[in-house]
């Protein structure tokens, strides 16, 4: 087993974070596991992305060209990685102001409205978790929901750790838009 | 009882293993991407448990003369900063090597040259192996290519600095300090007492009892003599240091018909590329030097033996590839191939330039 994800979007949607709970998660199925980060210097509104890979065997590169998963989360973002998934791979994006929908037919294609299930639940901040749960549902590595507790659990500061049954119930919200 | 396996930055990993080493004191100032190393610190706190001093100087040059002041003492002192900030440190680094001091010292590198970007970059290669400061000196220069080696290498490096009472670098390029990965930290290690301190490290600078001889730490020495005989005792150690902890990895190099040579990350990253030529019937090895200086020329030259070509990988414009030709001189072609100002490059691109520089031409 082995996925190579990317996640992109702008900084401030908790790209980052989601990243490092899914590679806390992998941590917690006993996996090997990268987090490779590139954001410019602004905090808020530049582009972020961040690399994830789990795996059985050890991980040489933790750079990649191209990934069996990308999750981009702004037309920029889907712009730049939609033709770097590998052919047979997946590509979820959100549908929020995309107005260039990826074409490729060598890939399966989710377009999500993550934003709208977002609102559904009626917290912002649960956005990333959202969309983490449509990433869980479609990746063809089956991660237990018992070990993405566990990740959440070792990836949040224990003062947020009452926001857990909020994420559990936004992993599960994103899950079912697959 | 077995450690937890966690995830951590490598900059994260550093403070944790600065901390389980018995480490003394910690002396730094922020600049990105190395800043989460004083971060962590100043969270953990390590001064309430073990004792460790953690300060944010005013300064670099404050800092790093807060490191020669705590090595004189015999304690187990670091620092850490990013290429400009390791800039300023430099002329504290040469009094150091000069006074014969053990430090640990860490660079994450970022793209330069001057301030520069932020992002990832290997070109202070000659800075760290060649000098960097003024006169005739020689740092241990360790290179990390995973996040686990950052914490290795923190023990690694205090134990060759007090070894040979000489300064240790850990030159780290942005992305193994920025990057997570699983860690296991070593068991904490108390630090040294007084006592121990006056036994293992005679030269210190501990207050004078039993009318013992009279310590003196200093790099000044006018009398030309004097200072040749200082010169020769440095020379005479670090001759002793390429022949003993010359450090590398090898990954395939045995049937192989290429060699890359790549150091930090940039090795993981020519490992990559090595399993996509395999992809394509190219055998491809790869040697990573591990210990920077003393650099493993030996090795690289019997690795590079009986090779169609040896194509060297550095974020930089090609600065180890100078050492690399002085192993192997003129026995087969050596070329370079790396990105700059912070550009990581793909596996596959260096896959392309394997082909483009060594085999097809």
């Amino acid at each position: 087993m082995k996925e190579e994800i990317i996640i992109a979007g702008f900084g401030g949607q908790g790209v980052l974070s989601m990243g490092k709970i899914l590679a806390y998660s992998g941590l917690m199925d006993d996996k090997e596991v990268t987090w490779m980060p590139s954001y410019g210097p602004e905090q808020r509104g530049g582009t972020a992305n961040v690399t994830v890979i789990l795996s059985d065997a050890k991980i040489s590169s933790p750079v990649l060209d191209k990934y069996d998963i990308v999750v981009a989360l702004n037309q920029q973002s889907l712009d730049k990685f939609a033709p770097k998934v590998k052919a047979g791979g997946i590509l979820i994006f959100d549908t929020n102001g995309i107005h260039n929908r990826p074409t490729r037919d060598d890939i399966k294609i989710y377009p999500i409205d993550a934003m709208e299930a977002t609102l559904e639940i009626g917290n912002s901040k649960a956005y990333n978790m959202v969309v983490m749960g449509a990433l869980l549902k479609a990746m063809t590595y089956k991660l237990p929901m018992e070990n993405v507790i566990k990740g959440l659990k070792k990836s949040l500061p224990e003062r947020h750790h009452k926001l857990i049954p909020l994420n559990e119930k936004a992993i599960e919200k994103g899950a079912s838009l697959i | 009882m077995k450690e937890e396996v966690r995830l951590m930055k490598g900059n994260e990993a550093i403070a944790h293993a600065a901390i389980r080493y018995g480490c003394d004191g910690y002396f730094g100032y922020p600049i990105t991407p190395q800043s989460e190393v004083l971060e962590t610190l100043e969270e953990l706190m390590p001064w309430e448990t073990t004792g460790m001093v953690v300060l944010q100087a005013e300064s670099e040059l404050a800092a790093i003369n807060m490191v020669y002041g705590g090595a004189a003492t015999g304690k187990a002192v670091m620092t850490s900063s990013s290429s400009p900030g390791i800039s300023l440190k430099q002329e504290g680094i040469s009094y150091i090597a000069a006074a014969s001091l053990p430090a640990l010292i860490l660079n994450v590198m970022r793209g330069g040259p001057g301030l520069g970007t932020i992002q990832p970059s290997q070109a202070d290669y000659f800075q760290a192996t060649k000098g960097g400061g003024h006169g005739d000196y020689h740092l241990i220069v360790l290179a990390p290519s995973t996040v686990q080696e950052m914490v290795d290498f923190v023990g690694l490096g205090f134990d060759l600095a007090f070894k040979y009472t000489n300064p240790c670098m850990i030159l780290a390029d942005g992305i193994v300090g920025q990057m997570m990965e699983k860690v296991v930290l070593p068991e904490q290690r108390p630090r040294r007492t007084e006592e121990e301190i006056r036994q293992q490290c005679p030269w210190a600078t501990t207050g004078r009892k039993d009318n013992r001889k009279r310590n003196v730490v200093t790099s000044l020495e006018l009398e030309s003599a004097k200072m040749e005989v200082i010169n020769h005792q440095l020379q005479e150690r670090y001759k002793k240091i390429e022949e003993n902890e010359t450090r590398w990895e090898e990954i395939g190099v045995e049937d192989a018909d290429y060699l890359i040579v790549a150091f930090g990350t940039i090795a993981r990253i020519s490992d990559k590329a090595r399993e996509l030529a395999a992809e394509e019937g190219i055998k491809v090895g790869i040697i990573r030097p591990i210990t920077l200086w003393p650099f493993p020329t030996e090795a690289v030259r019997k690795a590079a033996e009986g090779k169609k070509g040896v194509l060297v990988v550095e974020l930089n414009a090609g600065q180890m590839i100078e050492d690399v030709r002085l192993a192997v001189h003129d026995s087969l072609p050596v070329e370079h191939f790396g990105r700059l100002g912070g550009i990581i490059p793909s596996p596959e691109e260096v896959v392309t330039a394997l082909k483009e520089k060594i085999i097809n031409k």
